[in-house]
């Protein structure tokens, strides 16, 4: 069987159940990272990326038929956008609501808790989704590029 | 302190490998040793927002590197009076770079001391200003966060446009 075709079966058993098992822990850590921005070292962009590259993980354990199943490219591309619009319109609402662009219009809370600093919050979450989405879809792009031209598949 | 140069020469050496040697996956590998170091740099100089950046896209560059390079030789290979001409331009070119950036890094304040005005305001204001614990992203969320709009369009527009050229459909099919 030449490697090609093993690769779009995805890898072996071995790498296919650690793969099973280790996603969704991946996927909390970059949520968990992406919520705690504004508390603890990391914000929207890393976990955004952490959260792409579980995806990532499953499409080259699995192959990328059953990866897609999980998240097609159109939803991470309409996740993407959905992430730029929410910080786009995050940075209008701090006009309508007497300030300026990016005005932080919500109360600052108490500091050290999960529920401060106004939106910033809100703002690493749409971050978060758009680098989430974004990161995802190129990669599926690149690997769709890559099997169907039929070069440089060895 | 020496830490430092010591990382340094590793990214250097690093940097050159990549560049001189024939096997493209070879050179892959090379480039993420010295992305692993500027990480490793980055957590020494206090700094931990940019190690978990640096890491996180490193990793994810090096899979789709990794999955672009195949294990074949890099056949674009400069050689003979070509070689010495490049030789020699880039001994040059590193002269005189040298020779500047001496002269321009001696005017630079000392390793560590602040001089910025507008940082030390964002140290000593940033939590009571914007209700954020983490001063790096009370920066790029709040003072800043006109740049952040800024990059994430830059990314936004990087990834259609990777979407739009690589897509399927239009595509002459063989």
């Amino acid at each position: 069987m030449s490697p090609l075709k093993q690769k779009e079966k995805g890898m072996t058993n071995i790498v296919k159940i650690v793969a099973k098992f280790v996603s969704p822990p991946i996927v909390l850590f970059g949520i968990y990272m992406v919520l705690h921005g504004h508390l603890t070292p990391g914000g929207g962009f890393p976990g955004g990326v952490i959260v792409a590259s579980a995806f990532i993980l499953l499409i080259l354990a699995f192959g990328r038929e059953m990866a897609s199943q999980k998240l097609k490219l159109s939803t991470a591309s309409t996740l993407e956008s959905i992430g730029a619009l929410i910080f786009l319109s995050l940075a209008l609402i701090g006009i309508a609501a007497g300030g300026w662009f990016f005005f932080n219009f919500l109360p600052k809370g108490e500091p050290l808790r999960i529920l401060s600093a106004g939106f910033i919050p809100l703002a690493n979450i749409g971050i978060g989704l758009k680098v989430s989405g974004g990161i995802f879809a190129v990669f599926v792009t690149l690997i769709m590029f890559r099997i169907t031209t039929g070069k440089g598949g060895r | 302190m020496w830490e430092i140069y010591a990382l340094a020469i590793l990214m250097i050496v690093g940097s050159i490998v990549a560049v001189q040697t024939r096997y493209l996956l070879s050179a892959v590998i090379s480039l993420a040793v010295v992305g692993l170091a500027l990480c490793v740099a980055f957590l020494y100089l206090q700094a931990p927002d940019c190690a978990i950046t640096q890491i996180v896209v490193e990793v994810i560059a090096l899979v789709i590197l990794i999955r672009a390079t195949g294990i074949e030789k890099d056949l674009s290979e400069i050689k003979g009076r070509r070689e010495i001409f490049a030789l020699v331009s880039v001994i040059i070119f590193i002269v005189v770079f040298a020779a500047f950036a001496f002269r321009a890094l001696s005017l630079l304040p000392e390793f560590g001391s602040p001089v910025m005005k507008v940082a030390k305001e964002y140290i000593e204001k940033g939590l009571e200003q914007t209700g954020s614990a983490n001063l790096v992203t009370s920066v790029l969320l709040d003072f800043r966060a006109y740049d952040t709009l800024g990059e994430a369009t830059v990314l936004f527009t990087s990834i259609l446009g990777a979407i739009v050229v690589l897509r399927e459909i239009g595509r002459k099919h063989r």
